[in-house]
């Protein structure tokens, strides 16, 4: 519409700076020729410009590591070509009568008296109404290529959420074995809260690390006990099939502040990793707040939400190691909580889940612990907040040091 | 007072706010008064006073920011502070200072004498600093202030870490509820003004727009804060009585609290943006020198606004579990609201074209701001889109977008308010000359500060985080320094405020040669406005160029002010 503007408006193009001593010129726009010729030239830099900035969308993005990715790069493109050409015009608009309808210090004179004009309403009404409804229906069209939403199941807290995904037993061997913020979250009522900070009052890093190694060993031999050569069979099938089979569902558990990720087979990760180019359905679940899982390079991000397990499906499409962030404020160590998504070929996946199936279980390296753990060795300064959860015990633990590619 | 060495008014002088010369009426600002214009400044003043605290908070944040570890202050000081500056920056300034031109500028613009209910006014004008002081008390409890942010989304906000009864986050609660309360009677109280209170001939469609698009905010408020009001006292008592409303364990859902929060929330934006709106509107014919393009289109485009944000909310819930559908219709009903809003904007454009531009630091910031806000609307369409939004929700993008909307529209809005209104309000010139240092070096710092925000959010820096991966270091600084120069920004227009309210030029009763019935009105006003004389509106606003008068006997109007 800003061209519409122009063209309407376009007759004082001609009619030059004020004070120029021509009358006020009210001939029909469509006839002056230099008005048309100055319109033409805007709109088409206009154009060019918001081509040329559209072509500047990849420079501004992580790499694109999901199918997802390219898809939401395109619509994210067009956005930005029609908003850059919106922006543009209006400030040429804006431009122009700075620099050709202001008026001297003492001259105190009206403008033209114009108080509207029908068509050009009808216009600029229609024009985003048309642009608003091209741009929706194409973001519903990419959302049903996406599909990425699995379903919601409402569950009564952290225990049913377990119970839910298979891993009851297990997480209530880990939670006695001394989660302060699992048992703050599985627990109910106001007085509860105030385990949470348990830890903290006892000040001895020995009693976390003996609860810690008590729920390593029960742990241990949950996972010896739980029949998982059915569920590897699944995880590795060959890759030959032509529609790659989908791997998962993996479950995703998000702590105050951790992730943890636990595979069909049994296998617990610090990381998420994920074979190249089959599609992986991640089931979501909260033991305390709500957490939001953010992929920056997949361009996904999911809530996860206490009371609710939600399935989450995507397809990774580009090898390499990407963050893993926290997305929705999850209190004091909310920017620690993050970590890595790796994406290996087939082959290096049931490699790296064969080394993992077999590996003992460790307390996986957490940020969020050793910051906690420093501000009660400087005296516990700072506002009130709970306790992180013990690290999860993980067969294979976070490689902190390595470099993420976005 | 008969010694002063100035004549007034006879009306001035009866007046219960400061007259110039009068040594002891700035006392009158700290007493409870049920005039509207002694209750207007009153707001204006106080919620300044908690920009520079909110202002203040936002620095140390962008201080913290400044390097990719949290090593300035602990992080849980971090969540403390940018969950008060959302708070202080929105119910202690924007609020408030808007209530603040609403007392100021209803009553004289319609030609009422006061307020409908004056002492409901009054009333809901001392639970300010009533609220206000009970957000700042946050701070000294045990464990510090609400460090859930603005949202205080359950369960994290009614965790209670040290499980104390009154806690920084129950003060807030408690403060946000009685901001609510106060709002609702302010809300009551405008509306009726506007619709009973109206000069004889002044029908809708000879209302100032500014009147117009209070009515279309409080009508917001009226609608969507008993909403939030519920929610806030639901939460309450989950944090302090045990109860379940939004607690799984207990059978409740935290999505609820969601709904009741963003059912409300996002309309807030609307009751903030809309006046500011409805100061573009004002503005611009009176430096343009031309009529208000479209002005019936314009008028009733806000109540377009108002309709499409009562049902817009979920789309700050599309990654939470809702399901395809809503995510389709809410992205539809969001992207609608750029038909009424783009109306506005053209309109905007199309009174700057051909008019002749009187560049006022109060024209300048209103075109910052309609610049800042076509941006901002883009940004906000791009947001509204699921697929984008998936991407970007929860980024710095979108703390890039709001504060391109809070501060670079509305706060430039309210600036630009100020430069206008204060000679009729104060009666004393501000500075022209340290207004557009003030104006330069905003629009600059806010760019500065706001642009590279966008940036880093694109690259996936989530919001509210204390501490970043190195690779968004760069974004960071530059916003940083942005911020810094911002609160370099606010000395020339504190200093601008306080001398020229002591000793600026006298000013005339229309300094800028504007139309509208405020500006029939001596500088400042006598206490009851036109008292018993009320005129008789006979023409639309907007009048420039026409040459026809507002109201009937406009030269009697304009001859008593030149006796006084």
């Amino acid at each position: 519409m800003s061209d519409s503007v122009s063209t309407a408006t376009g007759s004082g193009a001609t009619s030059g700076p004020q004070g120029s001593g021509t009358p006020p010129d009210r001939r029909d726009p469509g006839l002056d020729r230099g008005a048309v010729v100055l319109v033409t030239l805007g709109v088409g830099l206009d154009l060019l410009a918001s081509r040329w900035l559209m072509d500047q969308v990849p420079h501004w993005l992580p790499p694109q590591a999901s199918t997802a990715a390219p898809l939401v790069d395109d619509l994210f493109g067009l956005e930005v070509g029609i908003g850059c050409f919106l922006l543009l015009g209006c400030t040429a608009v804006m431009v122009w009568t700075l620099l050709f309808d202001r008026t001297g210090r003492y001259d105190r004179d009206d403008g033209e008296p114009i108080e509207g004009n029908l068509t050009l309403e009808i216009t600029w009404t229609l024009i985003p109404l048309v642009l608003v409804l091209l741009i929706a229906w194409q973001a519903i069209r990419v959302n049903g290529q996406l599909a990425s939403l699995g379903g919601k199941v409402r569950v009564a807290g952290a225990a049913e959420a377990l119970r839910l995904v298979g891993l009851e037993g297990v997480e209530e061997i880990a939670a006695a074995g001394g989660a302060p913020g699992v048992d703050a979250a599985a627990g109910a009522a106001a007085p509860d809260h105030s385990s949470a900070l348990r830890p903290a009052q006892a000040g001895s890093a020995a009693a976390i690390a003996q609860a810690s190694e008590r729920s390593t060993a029960a742990l241990a031999a949950a996972q010896r006990s739980s029949p998982r050569a059915a569920a590897g069979a699944t995880v590795a099938s060959p890759p030959a099939g032509p529609p790659p089979a989908e791997l998962g569902p993996v479950v995703v558990i998000a702590r105050q502040w951790s992730w943890e990720f636990i595979y069909p087979n049994g296998v617990r990760s610090g990381e998420l990793h994920l074979p190249l180019n089959r599609p992986v359905r991640l089931r979501l679940l909260s033991l305390d707040v709500l957490h939001g899982l953010s992929i920056p390079a997949f361009r996904l991000r999911q809530d996860v939400v206490p009371g609710s397990v939600i399935d989450y499906r995507l397809t990774p499409s580009r090898e390499g190691r990407y963050r893993l962030r926290d997305s929705l404020f999850s209190g004091a160590y909310f920017a620690a909580n993050q970590t890595d998504v790796v994406v290996e070929s087939e082959e290096a996946f049931s490699h790296w889940l064969e080394t993992a199936l077999a590996s003992p279980l460790v307390p996986n390296p957490n940020l969020a612990s050793d910051l906690w753990e420093q501000r009660l060795r400087q005296g516990n300064r700072g506002w009130a907040t709970v306790a992180p959860a013990a690290p999860p015990l993980v067969n294979a633990p976070l490689d902190a040091t390595a470099p993420h590619a976005g | 007072m008969s010694t002063a060495p100035i004549r007034f008014d006879p009306r001035v002088l009866r007046a219960p706010h400061p007259v110039p010369g009068a040594p002891d009426n700035w006392r009158r600002f700290f007493t409870f008064n049920t005039d509207a214009k002694v209750i207007g400044i009153q707001y204006i003043a106080l919620a300044l006073l908690f920009l520079l605290v909110g202002g203040l908070l936002a620095m140390i944040m962008r201080g913290e920011l400044l390097t990719p570890p949290a090593d300035l202050i602990d992080p849980t000081v971090y969540n403390g502070l940018y969950t008060m500056h959302g708070t202080v920056m929105l119910f202690l300034f924007l609020f408030p200072i808007l209530n603040g031109f609403n007392n100021l500028l209803i009553p004289p613009m319609i030609g009422a004498p006061d307020m409908a209910f004056p002492r409901l006014n009054a009333l809901a004008f001392w639970m300010f600093p009533l609220f206000g002081v009970i957000l700042m008390a946050s701070f000294l409890v045990p464990g510090g202030p609400a460090s859930s942010g603005w949202w205080a989304y359950p369960p994290l906000s009614t965790q209670n870490p040290l499980g104390l009864l009154v806690n920084g986050q129950f003060l807030w609660i408690l403060a946000v509820a009685i901001s609510g309360v106060s709002s609702i009677l302010g809300a009551v109280n405008f509306c009726t003004t506007i619709m009973r209170m109206r000069a004889p001939g002044m029908g809708w469609f000879r209302l100032p727009i500014f009147c117009w698009t209070a009515l279309a905010a409080q009508t917001i408020q009226l609608a969507g804060l008993p909403v939030l009001t519920a929610g806030a006292v639901m939460l309450l008592f989950d944090l302090s009585f045990g109860t379940s409303f939004f607690r799984p364990e207990g059978g409740g859902d935290p999505m609820l609290y969601q709904h009741f929060f963003w059912f409300y929330s996002h309309p807030a934006v609307y009751v903030m943006v809309l006046p500011v709106f409805g100061f573009f509107s004002e503005i611009f014919p009176v430096y343009a020198r031309k009529p208000l393009f479209g002005y019936h289109v314009v008028a009733i485009a806000s109540f377009g606004i108002v309709l499409l944000s009562l049902i817009v909310w979920v789309h700050h819930m599309f990654t939470s579990g809702t399901p395809q559908w809503m995510r389709h219709l809410f992205m539809v009903t969001t992207m609608l609201i750029a038909v009424p809003t783009g109306i506005k904007v053209f309109a905007w454009l199309a009174t700057l074209w051909r008019g002749k531009l009187w560049l006022t630091t109060a024209m300048l910031f209103a075109m910052g701001g309609v610049f800042n806000f076509i941006f901002a609307g883009i940004t906000g369409v791009m947001l509204a889109t699921v697929p984008v939004d998936v991407h970007v929700g929860n980024t710095y993008f979108v703390v890039g977008h709001f504060h391109t909307v809070i501060f670079s529209t509305i706060t430039f809005g309210v600036y630009a308010a100020i430069y206008h209104w204060f000679a009729k309000f104060t009666g004393r010139m501000l500075y022209e000359g340290l207004g557009k240092v003030h104006f330069l070096l905003t629009f600059l710092a806010a760019q500065l500060n706001f642009l590279p925000m966008h940036w880093a959010g694109l690259m996936g820096m989530p919001r509210r985080v204390a501490a970043y991966d190195p690779e968004f270091a760069l974004a960071n600084v530059l916003a940083s320094l942005g911020a810094f120069l911002l609160g370099v920004a606010t000395i020339p227009f504190l200093l601008n405020l306080v001398s020229s309210w002591v000793r600026g030029a006298r000013a005339p009763a229309n300094p800028w040669q504007a139309i509208g019935l405020e500006w029939l009105l001596p500088s400042p006003p006598p206490a009851e406005n036109f008292e018993h004389d009320v005129p008789t509106v006979i023409s639309a606003p907007y009048g420039y160029g026409l040459g026809h008068p507002l109201v009937a006997d406009q030269e009697r109007y304009e001859a008593r002010l030149q006796e006084a």
